[in-house]
């Protein structure tokens, strides 16, 4: 039932151009990155640089990224985003009655609703030190140290015990009039009891090529329950690396879901432990690719606790020339007896030139577990589609009827309704865009 | 109306339909018979625009147009209809949504308005009542977890929807009890008219005892073999498709 977890330091930064032009980039910055005078923060910017000098990026030797090649990322040069000069921004229609707005990585509060839970990062250093990093690691995530050297601002979401913080979205805006990187930090933490619905939308203005590469940190607190849509809709030249971190206490819950849908490079990549009893986590997602995109949705769940149920339903649908990767680890501790793992991931192939990787990773220590899983690779039936054309429903919007029917096993997983919504319409009429 | 002439198919090289001449004028409802391997399925999926049929030779007019020149949804828009013989399960898509979507196709087709949620519910709700149907099968996936009965039912939901000139009922029997088979027949008969045709495609008498054809051709190894009024129905369930085969 075991697989061998291969952790391999990459260790070639010295020879590789994309990482030292970060580095000099963060050699410039520091003095003018926010909280530079909180000491704690300036040392964890210092030996986070030092843990991304001491990995560069991760090539494809490293065993977790096999399927996907930052090449593109680390053979072009990345610039700082400037101080925004966006008034011809429009932004897109709102996905909840409350939004806060990121452009290029910093707050905007001229666009934001102040009624919204959440706080400029930047300007509340402060009170960010005991969450800031509690789950990030930097030791072996180069992408993370990266971001926890360069971060400029971010959300913070600190909700009391008991507070309800409603639908709240996340939109982080890059403009991409130009080659910029940008490496947005959020911190959620959620006191007991507590409950969140988060929608999370990376969506890009423009068509140059850039690096949005966020993180954010998920503390959940017993018996606190949170839902973190992810919407990555970014530029068609976009890179989009990200990487999300939760800690689940006792009969908390995170519920998440990642679309896919935008960037010529994604890659999310998701730790989340179950650290109490009866915790629970969902970690469904679908990704949409077209001809000439790469999506690649990697997760790591740890059942450190007896009694947690696990659920994740993660859909790909390809097509053009277009690849798709998922990597599902499952790690059951010895304490977690009882646990119950869900895994299922599914593919629809599109076209003969498009690839799916798909590995899936149960690594189990408790001897009374239910984890199942599987994987399908499967083609549009032909039959289903005919059938749709004999009515009159035209071929395009019979196969588009049809891949949101596949899709749909995954999305409806979502409970809340204003984020099932947001997720549906993003969704809705992809292949007629595409085809 | 619709109007064939020697028309031959085949299939991964193999050739079903061997000269196939037949006329349905408007207002007429045709069956035809024949045994198992006759070609009968073949010939409403070649009429109906599947892929998979290679059409090597003679041709098919639908109100003077070349049907077979046509995309499947521009013969449904033209006013063909098919009703399966085996109806199409799809996981995940809404009957509503789906009856829906086709009916505001076919109705965009013919530049008529399209029906908003509402209008729509209260369309299907009245034709769902008329071959007592429950309810629920609207919010259910298209046939999905549906009784035989109920997806000829949904076929013939469908063609009331749709309201084609030309309906084709494949082996629309098959599979059906009694009473549903009645209902179904009542369906097409409600749709009897001046301006609609049916070809109805049967292995057995029993269905042309409700829908009673105006002609019945027997078709028997790629052809029409003989050609006659409703007592040649009747005849076949008497004396077998080998007396025809004989003659």
């Amino acid at each position: 039932m075991s697989a061998a977890d291969d952790t391999v330091m990459a260790g070639n930064a010295l020879t590789d151009p994309g990482a030292t032009g970060f580095l000099q980039r963060f050699e410039g910055l520091r003095a003018r990155l926010p909280g530079q005078r909180l000491p704690w923060l300036a040392a964890r910017r210092e030996a986070a640089a030092e843990a991304f000098r001491a990995q560069g990026f991760p090539t494809r030797r490293v065993e977790a990224w096999k399927y996907t090649d930052l090449a593109p990322l680390t053979q072009a040069g990345f610039g700082e985003a400037l101080t925004s000069v966006d008034g011809a921004l429009t932004l897109p229609r709102a996905a909840a009655p409350r939004r806060v707005v990121f452009v290029d990585g910093r707050f905007r509060p001229d666009l934001s609703d102040a009624e919204a839970p959440v706080r400029s990062l930047a300007e509340h250093l402060g009170a960010a030190e005991g969450l800031f990093g509690s789950l990030a690691r930097t030791e072996d995530l180069p992408l993370v140290a990266l971001n926890t050297a360069m971060f400029e601002d971010g959300a913070l979401i600190d909700l009391a015990a008991g507070e309800d913080g409603g639908v709240v979205e996340l939109l982080h805006v890059t403009l991409a009039d130009r080659p910029v990187a940008v490496h947005p930090r959020h911190l959620v933490r959620l006191g007991a009891g507590a409950k969140l619905v988060l929608i999370e939308r990376n969506w890009g203005h423009g068509e140059s090529r850039y690096l949005n590469s966020p993180v954010l940190e998920f503390e959940v607190a017993a018996d606190a329950h949170v839902t973190h849509a992810r919407l990555q809709q970014e530029g068609k030249a976009g890179i989009h690396l990200s990487t999300v971190f939760a800690r689940v206490a006792e009969g908390g819950t995170y519920d998440s879901f990642l679309l896919h849908a935008g960037a010529k490079l994604a890659r999310s990549e998701a730790h989340v432990t179950l650290a109490g009893p009866r915790a629970a986590a969902h970690l469904n997602g679908a990704q949409l690719l077209s001809d000439g995109q790469h999506g690649d949705c990697t997760t790591f769940l740890e059942h450190a606790a007896p009694d947690c149920p696990s659920r994740q339903t993660v859909k790909t649908v390809l097509a053009g020339k277009s690849r798709g990767v998922f990597q599902g680890k499952i790690l059951v501790d010895q304490i977690a007896q009882r646990t119950d793992g869900y895994q299922m991931n599914q593919a629809l192939l599109l076209s003969d030139q498009a690839e799916i990787d798909s590995k899936p990773q149960l690594e189990i220590y408790a001897d009374d577990v239910r984890c199942s899983h599987g994987a399908t690779v499967g083609e549009l039936d032909e039959d289903q589609v005919f059938y749709m054309r004999s009515r009159g429903i035209p071929e395009d919007t019979a196969r588009s009827l049809l891949i949101e029917a596949f899709l749909q096993e995954a999305v409806e997983g979502v409970t809340d309704e204003t984020a099932r919504a947001a997720l549906a319409e993003a969704v809705s009429g992809w292949w007629e865009k595409v085809a | 109306m619709l109007k064939i002439e020697g028309l031959t198919a085949e299939v991964e090289g193999k050739e079903i339909l061997k000269g196939i001449d037949l006329e349905v004028p408007t207002g007429e409802i045709h069956a035809i018979m024949g045994p198992n391997g006759s070609g009968k399925s073949t010939l409403s999926y070649v009429l109906s625009g599947r892929e998979g049929y290679e059409i090597t030779g003679g041709s098919a007019t639908f109100n003077g147009q070349d049907l077979l020149a046509m995309e499947p949804e521009e013969r449904a828009a033209a006013g063909l209809f098919l009703a399966f013989q085996y109806p199409v399960e799809l996981p995940g898509v809404g009957n509503a949504n789906f009856l829906r979507t086709a009916l505001n196709a076919i109705r965009r087709g013919k530049g008529e308005s399209e029906l908003d949620a509402m209008q729509f519910l209260k369309l299907a709700r009245e034709r769902m009542k008329a071959l007592s149907m429950p309810e629920d099968m609207l919010k259910r996936g298209v046939n999905v977890g549906f009784s035989g009965g109920e997806k000829k039912r949904n076929e013939v939901l469908q063609m009331a929807l749709l309201n084609p000139s030309l309906a084709i009922l494949d082996e629309t029997d098959s599979g059906l009890d009694i009473d549903a088979l009645k209902i179904v027949a009542e369906g097409v008969n409600a749709m009897r008219g001046p301006n609609f045709s049916s070809l109805v495609i049967t292995h057995y008498q029993r269905l042309l005892d409700y829908i009673v054809p105006d002609r019945v051709h027997v078709l028997m190894n790629g052809r029409i073999v003989q050609s006659g009024g409703p007592e040649l129905a009747k005849q076949l369930e008497a004396s077998g498709y080998n007396s025809v085969q004989a003659a």
